[in-house]
């Protein structure tokens, strides 16, 4: 709830949109991090619990590259 | 005849199947929303200008409802912990208040939606409507669906505390894993529409 407070607060600093999309997310994923660790007790989980998330995180990523390298004209879409 | 592992774990995943089967859900739910994540990621990049969320949407409302959620988070906690200390009047007050809590941020929500539509703001109007729209209302059909979960447990599937505890507490713990997810993905839908 803190961290919440706090990702409003800096949004009125109006920073410049790369910095104020690093320090929003960076923010969220603090608070993200904690629901997982603590309220979805990740902290102490089987491996292959670890390991369905892991895999996710692998596709997960891909997928938002995804849009990045159109954008940047990657290598494999023009 | 009866369902496998629902208490007891198997020994090849060391797991109950409900367990691993929340967390396989989940893992399809990252992949959904991450599809409508990467959407936005590639309107934004490519549209000449972008509106910040907070010139058009109401952050005082969501930094309200952000907090309630955070807030029925805890109180699934408190409820899945009232059952595994075995006390079921307690879990049935903590599970009533996360029901609540999220009715009252579908309620929240009723109102943004209404004065957004007064307003003459609908999906139609622009691609940052199109994808805030599409966001937080597939969001809010799954705190129906969390809702609607819980509150089976709260009224009907209560009784079989009576004959198997275990299994229970169980599927109180899965459905709150469910729960915390919704949590989870507004804790990143808030910043990205309302403050970007």
């Amino acid at each position: 709830m803190v961290l919440t407070i706090v990702t409003v607060a800096i949004s009125r600093f109006h920073l410049p949109v790369p910095i104020a999309v690093t320090v929003a997310l960076l923010v969220a994923t603090i608070k993200g991090s904690l629901v997982a660790c603590y309220f979805m007790h990740l902290i102490s989980e089987k491996k292959l619990i670890y390991a369905v998330l892991a895999l996710t995180a692998v596709f997960f990523v891909a997928l938002l590259a995804l849009p990045v390298l159109t954008v940047h004209d990657g290598f494999w879409i023009h | 005849m009866d369902i496998p592992y629902t208490v007891e774990v198997r020994r090849d995943t060391g797991l109950t199947n409900g367990k691993i089967g929340i967390w396989l859900f989940l893992a399809s739910e990252v992949m959904l929303f991450g599809a409508l994540f990467a959407s936005y990621i590639l309107i934004r990049t490519g549209a000449p200008s972008w509106p910040r969320g907070d010139t058009i949407l109401n952050v005082p409302l969501a930094t309200f409802n952000t907090i309630v959620l955070i807030s029925s988070s805890v109180t699934m906690v408190m409820a899945w912990a009232s059952l595994m200390r075995r006390r079921f009047g307690t879990f049935r007050i903590y599970m009533g208040a996360t029901i609540l809590l999220g009715f009252v941020f579908l309620v929240v929500k009723y109102f943004e939606y209404s004065h957004q539509f007064d307003d003459g703001l609908f999906p139609s109007t622009n691609n940052f409507l199109a994808i805030y729209f599409t966001l937080t209302g597939l969001h809010m059909l799954h705190v129906i669906g969390g809702m609607a979960v819980n509150a089976y447990f709260w009224g009907p599937g209560a009784k079989l505390w009576k004959t198997n505890p275990e299994w229970f507490t169980n599927r109180v713990e899965h459905s709150g894993l469910f729960w915390h997810f919704v949590d989870l993905v507004w804790i990143f839908l808030f910043p990205t529409l309302y403050l970007l």
